[in-house]
């Protein structure tokens, strides 16, 4: 009994460690449109629900860019943002920047400095350098082929 | 008879909505004025020109490469962009909400105006020949 109960909380223990280490959510195609065009569309669990917030109400100075959307498309995305929020506050200032925050750089220690600056990374925004299936919102290891390394292997 | 009728309608529709980039290329040179004759080398020159508006997305090509046949990449974040030359990405100038929506973010951010139409219909003209 006792053992089949661990087991049990193991398993529904699962999805919560899936969502963090490479089970992707789908991306809806306007997501992948109107967030995916410029820059990966990152998955949304990398950011609070507020820190997406004070994204799409910043989207006119978005990282130096006017990436502002029409209302319908701009409620339609943010109310799956919210919806799909992770837990985490992120390293934050006025944008919530992913690649700031203590969770990216934690996962990407092992990276040597010298790979954020190859030309084939150009930033450590551009997630599918690495993470192959990026544009589909997949992160497993087994997608990993950093340039100048090669595959990941753990 | 009914049927047919909204079949025929739908068709029509359907027509109204699809667009092509010579379609595109008609509809702004039409907007910049009679006689306008959409040029591909005049494309050319807007896609390339240094604009000294961002320092980073300096000019359409920038982004774009001097190529349109090529894929491109964002000069900031690296993101792989598709080939703009619709003879090698057959969905390029087919959307008009999109074909607007990219003019008008892009013309702000690099050229630091909206562009004209005839500046469009030259720039569409450069993107069929691709080269």
């Amino acid at each position: 009994m006792k053992r089949a109960l661990i087991i049990l909380a193991g398993l529904v223990a699962l999805p919560a460690w899936a969502g963090e280490h490479g089970r992707a959510i789908p991306l809806p195609a306007v997501y992948k449109t109107e967030c995916g065009s410029c820059h990966t569309p990152f998955p949304p669990a990398l950011l609070s629900a507020a820190d997406w917030q004070k994204t799409m109400a910043g989207l006119d100075k978005h990282f130096g860019t006017d990436a502002s959307l029409d209302a319908k498309t701009a409620e339609e995305i943010s109310a799956w943002l919210k919806r799909n929020a992770g837990g985490r506050a992120s390293a934050t200032g006025a944008e919530p920047r992913i690649t700031a925050s203590a969770w990216f750089k934690r996962e990407h220690r092992e990276m040597p400095a010298k790979t954020w600056q190859d030309s084939r990374v150009k930033s450590a925004a551009n997630c599918a350098a690495c993470h192959k299936g990026a544009d589909q919102g997949r992160y497993g290891e087994r997608e990993i082929d950093v340039p100048g390394m090669g595959r990941w292997e753990d | 008879m009914k049927k047919v009728l909204l079949l025929i309608v739908l068709g029509l529709a359907q027509n109204a909505l699809a667009e092509t980039p010579a379609q595109f290329i008609a509809s702004y040179s039409a907007e910049a004025g009679a006689g306008f004759i959409a040029d591909a080398t005049r494309g050319k020159a807007f896609a390339s020109r240094n604009w000294g508006v961002s320092e980073k997305l300096a000019s359409c090509t920038a982004c774009h490469t001097d190529n349109l046949r090529n894929p491109g990449r964002h000069a900031v974040t690296g993101k792989a962009i598709q080939p703009l030359s619709p003879a090698v990405n057959p969905e390029r100038f087919s959307d008009p909400a999109k074909v607007e929506k990219w003019f008008k973010r892009n013309c702000k951010e690099v050229v630091g105006r909206a562009c004209s139409a005839a500046e469009k219909a030259d720039f569409i003209q450069y993107a069929m020949g691709g080269k």
